[in-house]
């Protein structure tokens, strides 16, 4: 089936895509973005997040043909030219990266929630990033990337 | 494959009785999982997300009509006040992305044992408002759940909406998992409590092949709170009271052992709910006996 989704902006189309395939493979393997990860495919870390119609989402989740006519953002769509979102360059002085892999869905959701609260408390971060593991940071740089981001948006 | 999109309600219906064997699919939560890991190849999917009809809720005559489509972050948002119980069970499902997309409708539609809406709906009188090309049926909650995944839907039926009283006194749901995030209950519990009838709602979770009702839990305890007069002046209830309350919500499970935990533990932790959550609702009760009308 044909998908047509606006992607970052970006008018985007897709041919001969299965019907039963995610919005995750659609972006990675056929849209040449990829920043959302693959990781665990069922929802369970959070790695693929990115926001369908402005809502953060799993995109392993969200089957391709149900992005048809709408709008997606990718991590990929969130720094402006050569200009880091104030999340991503956070996450890079705080050294709340590690490996990456999960970086891109922390980002989005980090991105989210400060669009939503401007400054969260300790808690409410916690709460926002609950649906997206990190392996290798133990979650303090993480959350300290977050305060920091706060502070400076 | 088919992927079926249809823009109404009335064209899901007409392709539901077309393609029987397609499945519906609105947040993909369980329905991807499935497609992801090859345990399912259906037909074809049927997207219900175009379909505003199913994505809307409305209160009319103190009865909430929740359309399936409304994600939980909504009804977290939105329907804290009406349905108390609900918002909470909705609060505890997964993280924020899976409460951004999963449904109260796909709840009902997977039917797990285990779902958070489950126990709720049971306890607030909730209706499933089941509709096809042939018509529209009103199936009670109680009467929903026919087995592990099984639910009363026939194959050309869809879930339009979700029929709930608006709470007219203190409900609860609490839940027990290995974390507070992204936890499938290893048991769960939901209490609602009725002053104007004079009556308790408790049901259980992830405890038996379907969600259901405890009836004895339920009569002992409004049996109780009738002789002591406590509707009308609420007073704190006895120790005792709580604890039987609490084994008799046990009694009522048929648990078994598996990766989340033993039949026993499952036991031993309905009581501790069943207890806990009585004493955050008669506390609410004792403190707001006048928000929730009085009218015993
Ligand atoms: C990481 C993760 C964590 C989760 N945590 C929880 C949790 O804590 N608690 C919990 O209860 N669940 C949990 N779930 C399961 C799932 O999110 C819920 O069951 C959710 O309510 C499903 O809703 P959905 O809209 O995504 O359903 P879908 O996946 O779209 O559909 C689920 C089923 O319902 C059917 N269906 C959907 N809509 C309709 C309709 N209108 N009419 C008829 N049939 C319909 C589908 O055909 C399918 O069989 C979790 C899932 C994941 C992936
Ligand atoms: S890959 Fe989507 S949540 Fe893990
Ligand atoms: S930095 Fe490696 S998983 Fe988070």
């Amino acid at each position: 089936m044909r998908v047509d989704v606006t992607v970052n902006g970006e008018a985007r189309r897709a041919d001969d895509v299965w019907e039963g395939e995610s919005l995750l493979f659609l972006l990675r393997e056929r849209l040449g973005l990829p920043g959302a990860k693959n990781a665990c495919e069922q929802g369970e870390c959070g790695s693929c997040t990115v926001y369908l119609d402005d809502v953060p989402v799993c995109a392993c989740l969200v089957a391709a043909g149900q992005a048809h006519g709408r709008e997606v953002r990718t991590v990929e769509g969130l720094a402006v030219g050569d200009e880091l979102d104030p999340v991503q360059e956070a996450f890079v002085e705080a050294g709340a990266v590690q490996c990456g892999f999960c970086t891109p869905g922390l980002v989005v959701a980090a991105h989210d929630l400060l669009n939503r609260v401007a400054a969260p408390s300790d808690p409410e971060i916690r709460e926002a990033l609950a649906g997206n593991l990190c392996r290798c940071t133990g979650y303090e740089k993480i959350l300290d990337a977050v305060r920091l981001a706060a502070r400076r948006r | 494959m088919d992927f079926l999109r249809p823009d109404t309600l009335a064209e899901a219906l007409a392709l539901k009785a077309e393609h029987p064997d397609a499945v519906p699919i609105a947040g993909g939560t369980d329905v991807m999982v499935e497609l992801n890991f090859d345990h399912r190849r259906p037909a074809a999917l049927l997207d219900l997300t175009r379909v505003a009809e199913l994505r809307q809720w409305s209160e009319r005559a103190g009865v909430v009509r929740l359309g399936s489509g409304v994600p939980y972050a909504r009804v977290i948002d939105e329907l804290g006040g009406a349905l108390p119980g609900l918002a909470a069970a909705s609060r505890t499902v997964g993280s924020p992305q899976i409460r951004n997309r999963g449904t109260v409708g796909g709840n009902l539609g997977a039917a797990s044992p285990a779902g958070d809406a489950h126990p709720v709906l049971l306890t607030v009188d909730a209706v499933v408002e089941a509709v096809s090309a042939r018509g529209t049926r009103l199936i009670p909650a109680t009467e929903f759940y026919l087995g592990v995944k099984r639910n009363a839907l026939e194959p050309d039926e869809l879930i339009a909406a979700v029929l709930i009283p608006r709470a007219r006194g203190p409900q609860q749901f609490c839940k027990v998992g290995t974390r507070n995030a992204m936890v499938i209950a290893v048991c769960s519990f939901a209490i609602a409590l009725h002053p104007a009838a004079a009556r308790v709602a408790a049901a259980i979770g992830s405890a038996a092949p379907t969600p259901r009702r405890a009836s004895a839990a339920e009569e002992f305890l409004s049996g109780e709170l009738t002789a002591a007069d406590q509707w009308r002046s609420p007073r704190p209830l006895p120790e005792p009271v709580r604890r039987r309350f609490g084994e008799l919500v046990a009694e009522a499970a048929s648990p078994i052992d598996d990766v989340r935990g033993t039949a026993a533990y499952r036991g031993h932790a309905l009581a501790v709910l069943a207890r806990r959550a009585l004493g955050w609702a008669w506390q609410d009760y004792q403190d707001h006996r006048d928000r929730w009308g009085g009218s015993v």
